[in-house]
């Protein structure tokens, strides 16, 4: 077996699938290390992808020609673009994905793959050297070397299940934790912290009334993810919706006390806005009832996963819980839910490349990181595995900074703020929301993948012929135009001003819809529906994004001053200890970084760059 | 000259005095203390030194105070000489200060900028200093030191909370649109509250013009005929001979300003040239000229007439006097034509009627630009931001409900404006604002 690499990923979850196929893509010899290969691409938790910020997310690991869009439009069984009402900015597509067709297009993938191999194997520590990273080493003694290695260990650093009052080291069910690389990493003078997550209890589908449920449908034409993808084949399901009730209300309230959750033995902090059900009953106590989806987990599969009700209460309140539920009345469990806790490193030890500061050639990504979700993941893993490949070959870092992607908002939040609770993406995140669209992934950040050697020649050509197609759109929307009288003539609104509208202007007027267009220009009906959506949102948004212009050139002005990395914090006492002690773990790269921590303020900002200016003068007297 | 030195200043004012309070800061300002008084005194204690200069001379003995860093006003290490109050002493003082190494006159606001820099004030606070130390008069003076002393930063405070749960629930019922029920509770009323703090925002800009008057100083101008005796007028409003008095017409050849107090209002009287259609040469004209510019920029207008001047018209077509002053009510014939009613009769030969303008007067500023009580916004930053907020705000009510991301584009940049005078508002702000609202999580 070979034995050296120029990248080793170590996990096989979302963030170490796209970390090993970038960096292949890129040209590195990669090696991805996994306990068992059949378990590469594996859904942990719900049997979805996408949604609001996270369904961005996928078209940007797409526009990189990352895998998770082209997976997930195989293997999706229920397609729903969300905020289809509301305007593209914050329309965020969103599928159910069969969690066997998922694990197998992944694997096809990765295997597709040339120059990625796949070891399996328990990694259990790094080889370090003089210089820095030079390998991993396996439990069995096995030991490969490399020049970068990217860790995506998701939920397996010291992992821990607890069920009641039980507690399962494990890395999720079924499969044993990770512990060495935690001291490791400790060792280094990384800091550590513990985070929890949780799931709930798998149902078999044929023990549920579904006759009782209201249904919730896919939408009639899905949407696809990938930019390569034409058209979703696989047969299409439902889901359905239950909810709590008063009963199961009081028996989780009268059970809190043998939630882990409540009685002290979970120290790791989980996510706000994926509260437990005990959480959710105990904290909203007025809300009398609470909905529970009920997700298919597979066209040929009888589990469904009800989203909703993740907990870590015993068995047997799960079990009575469950059937207080309307259609659940006789439902049969296949597994229990549980609470997981597992290691993270502050974020705040990286740079904006996703490489701990203090071990170059070693790069984090996923819940490693203290992120949520398998889209929060697949896009940290891209951007590691890239610039791990990219490193291993001698070249400069690849950062996607707060104005071209989400990617860019989540990584610098994370290296920036840190976090205290399992991160995940919203769209209010992203203070350029109304450029940082689904619809125009491709057009951010295809070309930066060119650029850096990621894209590979069928997306290479599939982009430039869909960027064509949108600038003709967009020049005949332009080329269109009409006077206001002859518009009020064919009945569009406009002000009477005598003026000439083109079809772009007259699209900015929200009661003016394409189809109303369409028919006074019969040539606009003709263009296909992507480029409507580009033509659309560029014409809704043209005045904001003008506007946003300028803030995004104050925010790379800002980002280009550069603070010292030695800069002493500790020696500016005007400065709250708070604040002192942030800036230093972070240490920001730049002031625009600085200016991002939480609790910063304009005078504060003014102190650290009264510093640098003295520091300056200093070191040039 | 760098941000490191040791600074020092005269604190108190120039002049003859009891004390005069010099004060320093700087990194070298402990061991400058050890020089001219051979110890350091407890901190932040009154204590009773011999100031010595470095031959060994006896220059005062004085109060002094120490003040490490970072408790200090600078936040660097600081201390003050209460002197006596002779120029000599104050002059041999600093003379031995500046003797030593890195150790040199402050430069004008410099301690303030110190103290800035160092975080020991916000900026809204060091701007109301910075006021406060000009304030010219009691009424400025109380508005600054409720702008230094954070009143004006509480109410900043309050817009930025109202906006931070506006922006909250936006930003809810977008990014949570598949969670049952919060777009529906979280939508209805939005316009509403925009609303109402627009308003609140809008009537404080207002006020805050009539700040910035009391701030900058009332303009009040004596305009009217030639030889109505407006110039007698100002130098017995301003009781000194600022204006030449003569009784020919067209004296005052250009405009004259005197700075006044007016019951704790700043007020800069300006005496203007008469005005007349048949100027006497081309410099009367000019100054006529410069009377009607004064007359536009008047924040009060005072028009005088007087009955022994034929023809002067009792009010200049096309202006609008805000007080009517009938000089020379002596003569005969004052009162007795047609004039506005609440005309005030003075007469400046005799002293009469001054006391009653004085009061009409002061009256009228009261009203017009009040205590400055709920005037916040001072400086021009302040009311930039603001009015670019208020700005934000105005479109976000345009736009309508569908296009939900387009108004929370226009929230979002108003919070940006208000952020810059209170701090930005940052995500985890709304964000615990939506999660501690909205039950949340499938």
């Amino acid at each position: 077996m070979q034995q050296k690499f120029d990248v080793i990923v170590v996990g096989g979850g979302h963030a170490g699938c796209e970390a090993a196929a970038s960096a292949a893509r890129f040209g590195a010899r990669t090696a991805l290390v996994t306990h068992r290969a059949d378990t590469i691409g594996e859904m942990s938790c719900n049997p979805a992808i996408g949604g609001l910020g996270k369904g961005h997310l996928v078209r940007e690991v797409d526009a990189l020609d990352g895998l998770m869009g082209r997976v997930a439009d195989r293997a999706g069984i229920q397609f729903r673009m969300l905020n289809r009402s509301k305007g593209p900015a914050v329309r965020g597509p969103r599928a159910q994905a069969d969690r066997k067709l998922y694990r197998q297009a992944m694997q096809e993938a990765i295997a597709a793959e040339p120059g990625l191999t796949v070891i399996e194997g328990a990694a259990a520590g790094l080889l370090m050297g003089p210089a820095g990273i030079q390998g991993i080493r396996c439990d069995d003694g096995r030991e490969f070397t490399c020049a970068a290695v990217v860790l995506t260990t998701g939920t397996f650093l010291n992992g821990l299940i607890h069920i009641g009052d039980r507690r399962i080291p494990a890395g999720r069910h079924g499969e044993p934790p990770s512990h060495g690389f935690s001291a490791q990493l400790a060792a280094a003078g990384l800091k550590l912290g513990r985070l929890k997550t949780g799931t709930p209890a798998r149902l078999d589908g044929r023990t549920i009334d579904w006759s009782r449920l209201e249904e919730q449908k896919g939408d009639e034409v899905p949407v696809a993810f990938s930019f390569l993808t034409q058209k979703i084949d696989t047969p299409q399901v439902s889901c359905f919706i239950t909810h709590t009730t008063a009963d199961g209300h009081r028996l989780i309230a009268e059970n809190l006390h043998r939630s882990p959750m409540y009685s002290g033995q979970i120290e790791g902090v989980g996510p706000r806005y994926c509260p437990s059900i005990e959480d959710k009953i105990n904290r909203f106590r007025d809300k009398e009832t609470h909905q529970v989806f009920l997700e298919p987990e597979g066209l040929d599969d009888d589990t469904v996963y009800p989203n909703g009700i993740s907990t870590s209460l015993p068995e047997d309140v799960q079990d009575a819980f469950l059937r207080t539920m309307p259609g659940l009345e006789r439902v049969t469990v296949k597994r229990w839910g549980y609470a997981i806790e597992y290691d993270y490193v502050d974020p705040r030890e990286l740079t904006s490349a996703l490489e701990v500061k203090r071990m170059p050639g070693l790069y984090l990504a996923g819940q490693i990181n203290g992120t949520t979700g398998y889209e929060e993941a697949a896009a940290q893993g891209l951007l590691a595995g890239w610039n791990a490949a990219r490193r291993a070959s001698g070249q400069d870092a690849v950062i996607i900074d707060r104005a071209q992607g989400y990617m860019g908002v989540m990584i610098d939040d994370l290296i920036t703020r840190g976090v205290a609770e399992p991160y995940r993406m919203f769209t209010s995140r992203a203070e350029y929301r109304l450029s940082l669209r689904a619809d125009n992934a491709d057009l951010r950040l295809t070309p930066l993948g060119l650029q850096g050697g990621l894209v590979k020649s069928e997306r290479a050509r599939a982009f430039q012929q869909r960027q064509a197609r949108i600038l003709d759109g967009l020049s005949l929307a332009r080329s269109l135009s009409v006077t206001s009288g002859e518009a009020a003539r064919r009945g569009l609104k406009v002000n009477q001003d005598g003026l000439r509208r083109t079809a772009l202007d007259l699209l900015a007027v929200p009661e003016i819809g394409w189809e109303k267009l369409a028919v006074f220009w019969p040539e606009l009906a003709r263009l296909p529906p992507d480029v409507v959506e580009a033509v659309e949102a560029e014409a809704l948004y043209a005045g904001y994004i003008d506007r946003q212009e300028t803030e995004i050139a104050a925010l790379r002005r800002e980002d280009q001053l550069k603070l010292p990395a030695d800069l002493d914090y500790s020696a500016m006492p005007s400065l709250s200890a708070e604040l002192r002690q942030k800036l230093q773990r972070v240490r920001p790269a730049t002031l625009g970084q600085a200016s991002r921590i939480d609790g910063m303020t304009p005078v504060a900002l003014g102190v650290i760059l009264a510093q640098v200016k003295r520091a300056g003068r200093q070191s040039a007297a | 000259m760098t941000a490191g030195d040791t600074i020092y200043a005269l604190s108190s004012g120039v002049g003859k005095a009891a004390f005069a309070v010099v004060r320093l800061s700087g990194p070298g300002t402990g061991a400058l203390l050890r020089a001219l008084i051979g110890d350091l005194p407890p901190p932040r204690f009154a204590a009773v030194r011999t100031i010595r200069d470095v031959s060994g001379e006896t220059l005062d003995r004085a109060i002094v105070l120490w003040f490490p860093g970072p408790s200090s006003f600078t936040g660097e290490d600081c201390a003050e000489f209460h002197l006596h109050g002779s120029p000599a002493v104050i002059q041999a003082v600093m003379a031995a200060c500046s003797n030593w190494p890195d150790v040199r006159p402050a430069e004008a606001g410099e301690f303030t900028r110190r103290a800035f820099t160092n975080g020991k004030m916000d900026l809204v606070e060091a701007e109301g200093l910075a006021d406060l130390l000009e304030a010219r008069t009691a009424g400025q003076r109380a508005q600054a030191f409720r702008q230094m002393s954070g009143a004006a930063s509480s109410v900043f405070d309050s817009w930025r909370e109202q906006l931070l749960l506006i922006r909250a629930d936006i930003e809810a019922s977008v990014d949570f649109t598949d969670e049952e029920g919060v777009a529906e509770a979280a939508t209805p009323g939005i316009d509403r509250r925009i609303a109402a703090l627009l308003y609140e925002m809008e009537e404080s800009l207002r006020l805050s013009i009539a700040s910035e008057v009391i701030r900058d100083g009332v303009r009040v101008v004596l305009a009217g005929a030639p030889n109505t005796g407006k110039s007698s007028l100002l130098n017995a409003l301003s009781r000194r001979e600022a204006a030449i008095v003569s009784a020919i017409p067209g004296t005052t050849r250009d405009s004259i300003e005197v700075t006044m107090d007016i019951r704790g209002v700043p007020v800069f009287l300006t005496d203007t040239a008469g005005l007349r259609s048949s100027a006497a040469d081309l410099v009367e004209e000019e100054g006529i000229r410069r009377t009607r510019q004064h007359m536009a920029a008047a924040d009060v207008l005072l028009w005088v007439w007087s009955p022994d001047v034929s023809g002067s018209p009792i009010i200049e077509p096309g202006t609008a006097p805000d007080l009517v002053i009938c000089n020379k009510a002596d003569l005969e014939g004052a009162g007795a034509r047609s004039q506005p009613r609440d005309t005030v009769l003075v007469s400046t030969r005799t002293g009469q009627g001054l006391p009653l303008l004085l009061e009409r007067l002061s009256g009228l500023l009261r009203d017009r630009y009040g205590s400055g009580d709920s005037a916040l916004l001072v400086s021009a930053r302040q009311k930039t931001a603001v009015q670019r907020s208020i700005r934000y705000l105005n479109a976000a009510m345009t736009i309508p409900a569908a296009c939900v991301e387009l108004k929370a584009e226009d929230i979002r940049r108003a919070s940006e404006e208000i952020g810059r005078l209170t701090g930005r508002v940052d995500v985890e702000e709304w964000l615990g604002a939506i999660f501690s609202r909205f039950c949340i999580g499938k």
